[in-house]
């Protein structure tokens, strides 16, 4: 599902040049569930920004699911976005005026889908994360659980080959991080493949395969055995 | 366009903003409405300009002479030129085809004019038929001279309303007899003219009278005349200049006057005096405009403004739907679409204001130079295009720095 081969991304401060990823080789196949583990500064953020097209690598190939993403421009890589990956965002990131549906249908409206099948379609992936009463609530009149949840309805709403969750429990308290993490896997059980980026090790053990970045460089890549999160809660 | 989820969001950003939105739409509307009340101030000038001119035919051209400036062959400059009945008749004959209406003039000094007990002093004038036309004065009763009382040197007189007024307060004057410097002469008509009153303190009696009954032989003090229409104002304008260029020039030969000497004979053409006061309009129009655009402007700085500080403010949102897939022109479009849906709003706001205060205020203007301001129905959809034009200059800047925000920076934005 994702190739990488041999990644760099430095960035400039002032005269001074960071060196962010030094060489990152990494693959992940279809329905893996995969964390990116790393201290603050050991690049994993640069990497899943990389990863979501939202940055360019300097050097190295990219393939996901068989295209090879080079050459981005604004417009194409709108459109791979859109098509394969989904986002979650440590801050939900949930536009602040719209409604829990609407939210949720916005990835499908960038798609082109028609109003009606639009709603219909975002009111499945609601039910499906248990928010279906609250669809026609704005994002502050919902806790953290259910927003990150109304985040994760929206990044599944594009139907795309990746999640990408960038610390989804960053925000949340144990219990509730534990609640969204079984959506997680209920959500890779169901063959999805999804990356998390996260710093705190019982999230990690409940993924399948955790990648351990240090300054720039993998140091460890290991499957685990899975810690059902439903089991903690 | 008719995008409900665009026009929700639109609706959505300007509720947060109640009053910034508001305030911004007043500057573009106060632009629009001060626009659109020069434009009208501008156009109730024309007219009444328009109006100033109506006193007498447009096209009139009127000759008198007065003293010679300059030594010329082997005159002494200091002459008073005197024109003859022949100038008239010279200048009558030779441009027959060109002429509406001709008409010399000989003016009576001291024009006491007595009825029973009443008398005033008026301008007191020996004229032909058609001056009537020349001044375009319209009968209010009896008739005006004929070139029959003109051949056969009656003593008739045509007088003005405003003379009637005076000495017949509201006896009817036809037939009765006023007395000119003791000489009894019949009132055949009332006469009353666009031009006011002032014009109606008149008094005209037949040419060749005036000439024979207070010793002017031959003289003439002027000549007035109207040319043909013409199809347009150039071509009138035109037609004029040549028609006075040729009768300076004959008078001035006949008369032995020095070619460059402008005091002796001036030939007052009323469409150059016209054209002067259309362009000095349009230099006004121009400059009414350009006062109006600079206005509009200023609102479009507003808008631009605000909707950049929009855009900064979403900076996150707009980070969010790029990463959701949402494509540059869509997040230019989203822009563009609320700038010109403000603008236009307020536009239109501030124009059916200025349209209403023009429409309900305008007619009361009566001064001497401004008459019904308006604005014709080509002017508002000229704003109105502005009005649009300007809305999608205001959103463009903020729009295209939308559109090149990167999402990773917005994502990062706190």
């Amino acid at each position: 599902m994702i190739e990488i081969k041999d990644l760099h991304k430095s960035y400039k401060m002032g005269s001074n040049s960071l060196h962010v990823l030094k060489g990152i080789n990494f693959s992940v196949a279809e329905g893996e569930l995969v964390s990116i583990m790393g201290s603050s500064g050991s690049g994993k953020s640069t990497l899943l920004n990389i990863l979501g097209m939202l940055d360019e690598a300097d050097e190295g190939s990219y393939t996901l699911d068989g295209v090879p993403i080079k050459n981005l421009n604004e417009k194409i890589a709108a459109r791979y976005r859109n098509k394969f990956l989904g986002f979650i965002f440590q801050s939900f990131n949930l536009i602040s005026y719209k409604t829990a549906l609407d939210n949720v249908a916005l990835p499908l409206y960038y798609q082109g889908v028609k109003r009606k099948e639009r709603i219909e379609k975002a009111m499945a992936y609601l039910e499906k994360v248990g928010l279906a009463n609250w669809a026609g609530h704005l994002p502050n009149e919902l806790s953290g659980g259910q927003k990150q949840r109304v985040a994760i309805a929206r990044a599944l709403a594009s139907d795309p080959k990746v999640l990408l969750a960038d610390e989804p429990t960053g925000a949340l308290d144990t219990k509730t991080s534990y609640e969204v993490m079984d959506l997680i896997q209920g959500i890779n059980d169901e063959g999805r493949t999804i990356l998390v980026v996260t710093h705190e090790h019982d999230i990690a053990q409940m993924t399948k395969r955790i990648v351990n970045l240090k300054d720039g460089l993998i140091i460890d890549d290991s499957r685990v055995n899975q810690v059902r999160a439903l089991e903690n809660v | 366009m008719f995008d409900l989820e665009r026009w929700e969001e639109i609706f959505d950003t300007i509720g947060k903003n109640k009053l910034r939105t508001f305030l911004t739409g007043l500057s573009v509307a106060s632009g629009i409405f001060i626009l659109v009340v020069l434009l009208g101030i501008g156009e109730g000038m024309k007219n009444g300009i328009s109006a100033e001119f109506e006193g007498d035919a447009a096209n009139i051209l009127y000759v008198w002479t007065g003293v010679t400036s300059k030594e010329y062959k082997g005159l002494n400059p200091g002459r008073r030129i005197q024109m003859k009945n022949e100038d008239y008749a010279f200048t009558a004959e030779k441009h027959k085809d060109e002429l509406e209406y001709k008409s010399s003039v000989y003016r009576i000094w001291n024009g006491i004019v007595n009825y029973e007990k009443e008398s005033g002093s008026y301008r007191v004038e020996g004229v032909l038929p058609d001056y009537q036309f020349l001044e375009n004065s319209s009968m209010a009763a009896g008739r005006f001279i004929n070139y029959k009382d003109h051949d056969n040197f009656e003593k008739v007189v045509v007088i003005g309303n405003k003379v009637k007024n005076d000495l017949f307060k509201s006896e009817d004057p036809i037939g009765e007899y006023i007395q000119l410097s003791g000489i009894n002469f019949k009132v055949i008509g009332v006469f009353t003219d666009p031009g006011g009153e002032r014009e109606e303190t008149r008094v005209y009696l037949p040419l060749s009278t005036a000439q024979r009954v207070f010793n002017g032989s031959n003289n003439i003090g002027n000549l007035a005349f109207t040319l043909q229409k013409e199809e347009n104002f150039e071509a009138a304008l035109a037609a004029s200049e040549k028609f006075s260029a040729e009768l300076e020039q004959y008078l001035k030969e006949r008369h032995s006057i020095a070619p460059d000497d402008d005091s002796a004979v001036t030939v007052n053409n009323s469409l150059e005096n016209a054209k002067r006061f259309f362009d000095l309009m349009d230099m006004i129009k121009y400059f009414f405009w350009g006062v109006g655009i600079c206005t509009i402007i200023a609102g479009i700085v507003g808008v631009s403004n605000i909707m950049l500080i929009i855009v900064k403010e979403r900076t996150r949102e707009i980070g969010v739907r790029k990463a959701l897939g949402a494509q540059p022109l869509s997040i230019v479009t989203m822009v563009l679409h609320e700038s010109i849906f403000v603008t236009a709003i307020a536009g239109f706001a501030g124009l059916i204001f200025s349209l209403a205060l023009l429409e309900f205020v305008g007619p009361l203007i009566e001064t001497n130079y401004i008459a019904n301001p308006s604005i014709d129905f080509n002017v508002a959809i000229t704003t109105v295009f502005i009005l649009i034009f300007a809305g999608a200059l205001a959103g463009f800047f903020p729009a295209w720095r939308a559109a090149r925000i990167k999402p990773i920076v917005a994502l990062r934005d706190e």
